[in-house]
């Protein structure tokens, strides 16, 4: 069901000749009407599959641009149910896929099993969970694997070959290559071409994996990374839906705008 | 769950570093698992390392000024007229408390890997400010993470970690205390961790810095074994063990060599916040949820979304939602009792206590700790001994303690 879903978005995007869009934008942000504007213009605008983010404000993971879209959410009152409201109400009019990014913390306070059902009557896709690494994760990912929703594992530049190997073995079809060792929203801080070096090792290892890319792609680098299988822009959407707020404009519009300009950058 | 009796309690944890199966662990970034598995190797590889401890060892005695007094607090217990009351005075340590002993012996340990950067969290502003002393000593570049309100209410901290050259960032978010602090701090260290080293400042975060913490301030009980059998000749039949509980670093330190004797009880004082307002800083006092905060699991101030909720109180080192694994697991195995102080409670211990001793004059955190001695002294007798650790000099928090009691410094 929609773990099949997800894999065809990636299969799409193959046959397109170039890798597949991810957004990510923090669900609630800057409040619920606005957040599922957003999402329709992500996808409107070619995105492939949408990475919602269920925000913690205690998150260590996230850089300043992300921390002030969880911060609006959260201070508007945005709750986790308002989060699977917005997917529920996307999912009506789009078929994109929609992967939940979130902490283990908001998992625990709503409950796991409550969590999962969530997950599933919402037609979530995937669960990406920052700071649930693997082999803690295990019972949680095969409760997902039962669901048929993808538990998203996640790697990083110093995941050692045998760690890397480990995860890989466990993991569901889609895994996640965190490019650098930093916060969300920082610059890209080693070369495009040492990235795909690990993305390589990472397909040839798991040549059935897809693995998406993420931390700090811009439109300014994105088109480095045309030939893998997908790479997540986010801290630049964030950042957009600030300014678009501070000068009053519409996010939604402006959001939209830019995935056009990263989606024709990947595909040129 | 179940203590277990002849091994560290810092060792009591199992193979994905929970302790009692529950509390602790390192639900973090993969990006920290290389480092923290690097520090773990290096920290299991150093304590067995007699060379290492003997550097230690000369640093404490030497720097930090180890064994800080032992001391019997005559006024008081005439006054309060029941149980007989001591300190360990551990604000006597250079810097003014217990944070000396973590920060001296994470710059060793970042030497040791080959670093010479190092980061650290700091609420009170004596975890940042001990780091700054510490690497200013051993040539390490330092940078601190404080909350926004620490900086302005701790300011005095602050004006030792900039002498130091310690670079002090200003955390601005939440709710702009420690928790933010150390959340950014380990942001921070997301980033660095190739070239810096990070110093949780008590026994919070994942578990290898709850273990390194509580091994360092174990400093404290070590030497205080020695000191009470040279006053008593044995160990007291009837003795109680009082300390307040921010992280837990200093309460797991002052209790660590005692655990194994039932006779003892340990009392730990969480920040209860202004009178009638509920935002204490005790979730162990108060049953709080137990959620992940920092890499790891425990009993945390929270909402039913799992957000971390804001604490209030007048002792920024007790201003912490969340509370040391280690406490957790010997509050679950009902090896200590956990109870709070308000912050009026504890500015009327403060004055109490200086009044009647001079030599001891407590900062607001173990202000806490003197307030519930003060308030079951009364009802024992003289065979119960009492003894509280001082853990920090009211200095820093002069300014505070003045206006609150109506007058200008
Ligand atoms: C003097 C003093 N006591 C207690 C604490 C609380 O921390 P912990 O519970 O880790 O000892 C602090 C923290 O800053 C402190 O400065």
């Amino acid at each position: 069901m929609t773990s099949s879903t997800l894999i065809k978005s990636f299969e799409r995007a193959k046959e397109d000749n170039r890798a597949a869009l991810l957004t990510y934008t923090v669900g609630g942000d800057p409040d619920k009407k606005t957040s599922l504007n957003i999402f329709k213009s992500i996808a409107e605008s070619g995105a492939d599959i949408i990475e919602c983010g269920l925000g913690h404000g205690a998150n260590i993971g996230d850089g300043g641009a992300i921390q002030d879209s969880t911060y609006r959410a959260l201070s508007g009152g945005i709750k986790t149910d308002d989060i699977f409201e917005i997917i529920v109400d996307f999912k009506k009019d789009y078929a994109t896929d929609v992967i939940i990014m979130t902490y283990q913390n908001k998992i625990m306070a709503y409950g796991e099993e409550d969590f999962l059902k969530k997950c599933i009557s919402s037609k979530v896709s995937g669960i990406i969970c920052v700071d649930w690494p693997w082999p803690l994760n295990l019972d949680f990912a095969k409760k997902c694997k039962e669901n048929n929703i993808v538990f998203i594992q996640l790697l990083c530049p110093t995941t050692n070959e045998g760690r890397l190997k480990s995860i890989l073995n466990d993991a569901h079809e889609v895994v996640y290559y965190i490019s650098m060792l930093s916060t969300t929203g920082q610059k890209l801080k080693v070369s495009s071409d040492e990235i795909k070096k690990r993305f390589n090792l990472i397909k040839k290892i798991s040549p059935d994996k897809k693995c998406i890319i993420g931390f700090g792609i811009t439109a300014d680098t994105i088109n480095d990374f045309k030939d893998t299988d997908a790479c997540v822009v986010g801290s630049a959407l964030c950042r957009e839906i600030t300014r678009s707020i501070d000068e009053e404009l519409n996010p939604a519009t402006n959001v939209g705008n830019m995935v056009t300009d990263l989606k024709q950058k990947l595909s040129s | 769950m179940k203590l277990e009796k002849g091994i560290p309690l810092i060792d009591q944890h199992d193979e994905n570093g929970y302790w009692g199966g529950k509390f602790g662990g390192n639900q973090i970034a993969e990006s920290l698992n290389y480092p923290i598995e690097e520090l773990t190797r290096e920290f299991q590889k150093l304590r067995n390392d007699e060379t290492f401890i003997a550097e230690r060892d000369y640093y404490f005695k030497n720097f930090v000024g180890a064994p800080t007094p032992f001391i019997k607090l005559d006024n008081l217990t005439k006054h309060l007229g029941g149980a007989q009351i001591y300190c360990k005075l551990v604000s006597k340590a250079t810097g003014g408390a217990h944070k000396a002993y973590n920060a001296v012996v994470h710059s060793l340990i970042c030497k040791r890997l080959g670093k010479t950067y190092i980061g650290g969290d700091t609420g009170a502003g004596y975890a940042g400010k001990m780091l700054s002393m510490a690497a200013a000593k051993f040539n390490l570049k330092c940078k601190i993470f404080m909350g926004a309100k620490d900086v302005e209410r701790q300011s005095i901290n602050v004006f030792s970690m900039r002498s130091y050259g310690a670079e002090v960032v200003p955390v601005n978010s939440g709710s702009q205390t420690l928790v933010d602090a150390v959340s950014e701090c380990m942001r921070w260290w997301t980033s660095e961790n190739e070239e810096a080293h990070m110093c949780v400042g008590s026994t919070v975060g994942p578990t290898i810095f709850v273990k390194i913490c509580a091994w360092s301030t174990a400093q404290i009980s070590r030497e205080m074994k020695k000191q009470v059998m040279d006053e008593f000749g044995e160990v007291p039949k009837d003795m109680k063990l009082i300390n307040c509980v921010g992280g837990g670093s200093s309460a797991a330190g002052f209790w660590n060599e005692w655990i194994d004797y039932d006779n003892i009880e340990l009392i730990g004082v969480e920040a209860g916040g202004p009178e009638g307002s509920s935002k204490h800083a005790a979730p162990l006092t108060n049953d709080s949820p137990i959620g992940v905060l920092h890499g790891a699991t425990q009993y945390v101030i929270q909402d039913d979304q799992g957000e971390i909720e804001e604490t209030d109180s007048i002792s920024a080192g007790l201003d912490y939602p969340g509370v040391s694994p280690l406490h957790c697991f010997l509050k679950e195995t009902g090896r200590a009792r956990y109870t709070s102080a308000s912050d009026e409670e504890a500015i009327e211990a403060f004055q109490l206590v200086s009044k009647n001793e001079g030599f001891v004059s407590p900062s607001l955190e173990p202000s806490h700790a003197f307030a519930e001695a003060i308030k079951i002294a009364p009802k024992l007798s003289k065979d119960t001994i009492i003894v509280v650790d001082s853990c920090g000099d009211s200095a820093k928090d002069s300014k505070i303690i003045a206006e609150r009691l109506g007058y200008k410094i």
